[in-house]
């Protein structure tokens, strides 16, 4: 391009229905971007064989021996099964000042409606689990030993323990207070198929 | 474009090769000459000013190192434990490649710590430079993105749990928390659709998305010009010397001065690189935790379970997030605001706003658990960087011209960050076994560390301004050798 013809330029003028279909093709493109995104976005979610992967299991409760946890695995959690002995039992009762949501009040996780009492069970003997920590997801550890012991209080009643971020829970999976989890552990629905059988994930009688 | 340059035929060969080329790809020597050979920066670095060129040198192994450990990995939960071990044991340099890469990881957040903390102490995000420290910060958020990724890929009990608990951070974020961890896992637990995805982003989106940032940083860098240990223009200095009348008297071309200058920086660096690769490449289970030598167990936590040494310093903060810590917060607001409302020189509208603003951050505080304003307690630590260029309001860029106290101060924070990354290392709960001592916890010392470092940050306007700077000199300080 030479100096001559640069100077002599003038603009053509402004041809407004050449700029109306520019921006709505801009914008019809701007829409076909966004549903280009549909798939990629929705491939984020659990595929339909994760989804699937939820049936509730059975758990033989019979060869738990007093103050014993047997640990099952359903939808890829850990679920505890706690036979609980009477000083266990007798412990829930001391420690409710101490602590967050003693009766399982609060909404985040809800308690299904035969667990929402003392022991959080169907049988006060009994207690089912998620073991999975309401902060952020570890397990917890048994810390069955009442009494001082480190990481712990010194009036420590015997509970569990969460490794990642210090929060403690009671025999009955109660959080103490200004711990950093906020709720209670989860309890997954689940129902006696006999006495020594257990189904966790569904609560009708199959 | 360029003239058509013809060359003597009698010229040699080497010039004619050169003289081809010239003609059909400028750019090439133009950007070279922009960027290398006529880049001209400070003549007065010093030993701080190796960091950014070691972060690249770290870059290119972890690429390199990660390219071939990719031929042998398998990102498949079933299968991932196994072929990391394949690679130690089996693969012939396997272990090499291995330990080069997970020494790399370790040393990047080493170089990078560095490389940010010289930034910090001679203003380099000041102002024109605010651009080259945003895109810094952005590349740590990628380094940290990628560091944590990355982690998952051995499948280990760390590993597993790891992820678990970062990823579950995103769940405590009010209503969309719970479908956003969701979307981020592909599964209601941790598992091999989590191990996929992050795969795919540990080795193709993060790495391009950080080469693109660290090209921006490169650029705006070049754009603006080198900072340097006295906080000078050299820019607004006296002009020319031996290379060009135009170029600042004070600065010397990258190349070869600083490229040759760093090549001593690069020696160093591998020495002790090569040193932790072949002698301790676990250093201790702090670069590779001892509990990753586990393979994954969905219902098991380790019994003691803490992140890599690089991000205990911000998960230490998550943790003395307790109920306390938001009571703390909320006692310290309404103070601020009892103090803004007695001191601001202000209209009763903007006094009553703030009130009103306290009262509503209060609310929110005791509205919302403690456990997501750990998470932004967390996140908030390294977003909180990105305002440093606005938060300094000292009249001076660099430490050597700040008032003396500013130096301690420093120190104090170091020293504090320190400390945050011992804490996040060890058990949360007492810290001393002396039962007189059982209410000094790991999560009370934090707290202190967590409000030490948010008020350095977020009362820098203030007592960045306070103190007499001493004079800065109209040139650089540099003692030929």
């Amino acid at each position: 391009m030479s100096d001559a013809t640069a100077s002599n330029f003038t603009p053509a003028p402004l041809d407004s229905s050449k700029r109306t279909w520019l921006l709505t093709a801009s914008c019809a493109g701007a829409v076909g971007a966004g549903f280009a995104a549909v798939p990629f976005v929705s491939s984020f979610q659990p595929s339909e064989k994760a989804k699937a992967a939820g049936a509730a299991v059975e758990v033989d409760i019979s060869d738990i021996k007093p103050g014993e946890l047997k640990r099952a695995e359903w939808r890829g959690k850990p679920i505890w099964i706690l036979r609980r002995t009477p000083e266990m039992l007798e412990s829930l009762k001391k420690d409710v000042a101490e602590l967050a949501d003693p009766h399982s009040e609060r909404t985040a996780i809800p308690i299904p409606p035969y667990a929402k009492n003392d022991w959080r069970s169907i049988k006060p003997e009994y207690l089912v689990l998620i073991g999975i920590c309401t902060h952020l997801g570890c397990s917890p550890v048994e810390k069955f030993t009442p009494g001082a012991q480190p990481s712990l209080p010194d009036n420590w009643p015997g509970g569990f323990f969460c490794p990642c971020h210090g929060s403690t829970f009671d025999f009955a999976g109660r959080v103490f207070k200004n711990k950093p989890a906020p709720d209670n552990l989860e309890v997954p629905r689940y129902t006696y198929l006999s006495d020594s059988k257990l189904l966790i994930g569904e609560d009708k009688k199959a | 474009m360029a003239e058509f340059k013809e060359i003597s035929p009698n010229a040699p060969l080497g010039a004619k090769v050169g003289n081809w080329f010239n003609n059909r790809f400028p750019t090439a020597f133009a950007e070279y000459r922009k960027h290398m050979s006529e880049y001209f920066a400070p003549k007065n670095f010093n030993f701080w000013y190796f960091f950014g060129s070691l972060a690249m040198l770290v870059l290119v192994i972890q690429i390199v190192t990660g390219i071939f450990l990719v031929m042998h990995y398998k990102p498949d939960a079933a299968k991932a434990f196994e072929s990391v071990e394949y690679i130690m044991r089996d693969v012939p340099g396997g272990w090499i490649i291995r330990y080069a890469h997970s020494t790399g990881a370790s040393a990047f957040f080493i170089v990078v710590y560095l490389h940010m903390f010289r930034g910090l102490l001679y203003g380099s995000y000041r102002k024109p430079r605010e651009l080259v420290w945003i895109f810094g910060c952005a590349i740590f958020l990628c380094l940290m993105a990628e560091a944590f990724m990355g982690y998952l890929l051995p499948w280990g009990q760390m590993s597993y749990w790891g992820a678990q608990v970062i990823v579950n951070l995103f769940a405590a974020i009010p209503f969309v928390g719970p479908d956003l961890a969701l979307l981020i896992r592909g599964d209601y637990v941790v598992s091999d659709a989590t191990l996929n995805r992050f795969f795919s982003f540990h080795v193709i989106a993060v790495p391009l998305v950080l080469i693109g940032l660290i090209v921006a940083h490169l650029l705006a860098l070049h754009d603006v010009g080198s900072n340097n240990p006295d906080g000078i223009e050299i820019k607004q200095g006296p002009k020319g010397n031996r290379w060009s009348p135009d170029a600042p008297a004070d600065g010397i071309p990258f190349h070869p001065y600083y490229s040759v200058h760093d090549i001593m920086g690069v020696g160093v660096f591998l020495m002790a690189f090569f040193a932790v690769m072949f002698f301790a490449p676990e250093m201790g289970g702090y670069f590779l935790e001892y509990n990753n030598f586990i393979p994954a167990d969905p219902l098991v936590t380790p019994s003691h379970i803490a992140p890599v040494w690089y991000f205990t310093p911000f998960y230490s903060m998550l943790r003395a997030t307790t109920d306390l810590m938001v009571n703390v917060l909320s006692v310290i607001i309404a103070l601020g605001a009892v103090l803004g409302f007695l001191k601001c020189r202000c209209s009763m509208l903007l006094r009553g706003g703030l009130v009103l603003a306290a009262v509503v951050a209060i609310a929110l505080l005791k509205t919302f658990d403690a456990k997501f304003w750990g998470v932004v307690v967390m996140g908030g630590a390294v977003i909180i960087l990105f305002f440093l260029p606005w938060l300094d309001r000292s009249p001076v860029k660099s430490i050597r011209y700040r008032p003396s106290w500013h130096t301690w101060l420093y120190t104090v924070f170091v020293i504090w960050f320190l400390i945050l990354m011992v804490l996040g290392i060890m058990v949360p709960g007492p810290i001393f076994s002396t039962p007189s001592l059982s209410w000094l916890t790991n999560e009370l010392v934090a707290m202190v560390g967590t409000l030490f470092y948010f008020g350095f940050f977020l009362l820098m306007p203030w007592w960045s301004q306070l103190g007499e700077p001493k004079p800065v000199p109209e040139r650089v300080t540099f003692k030929p050798h």
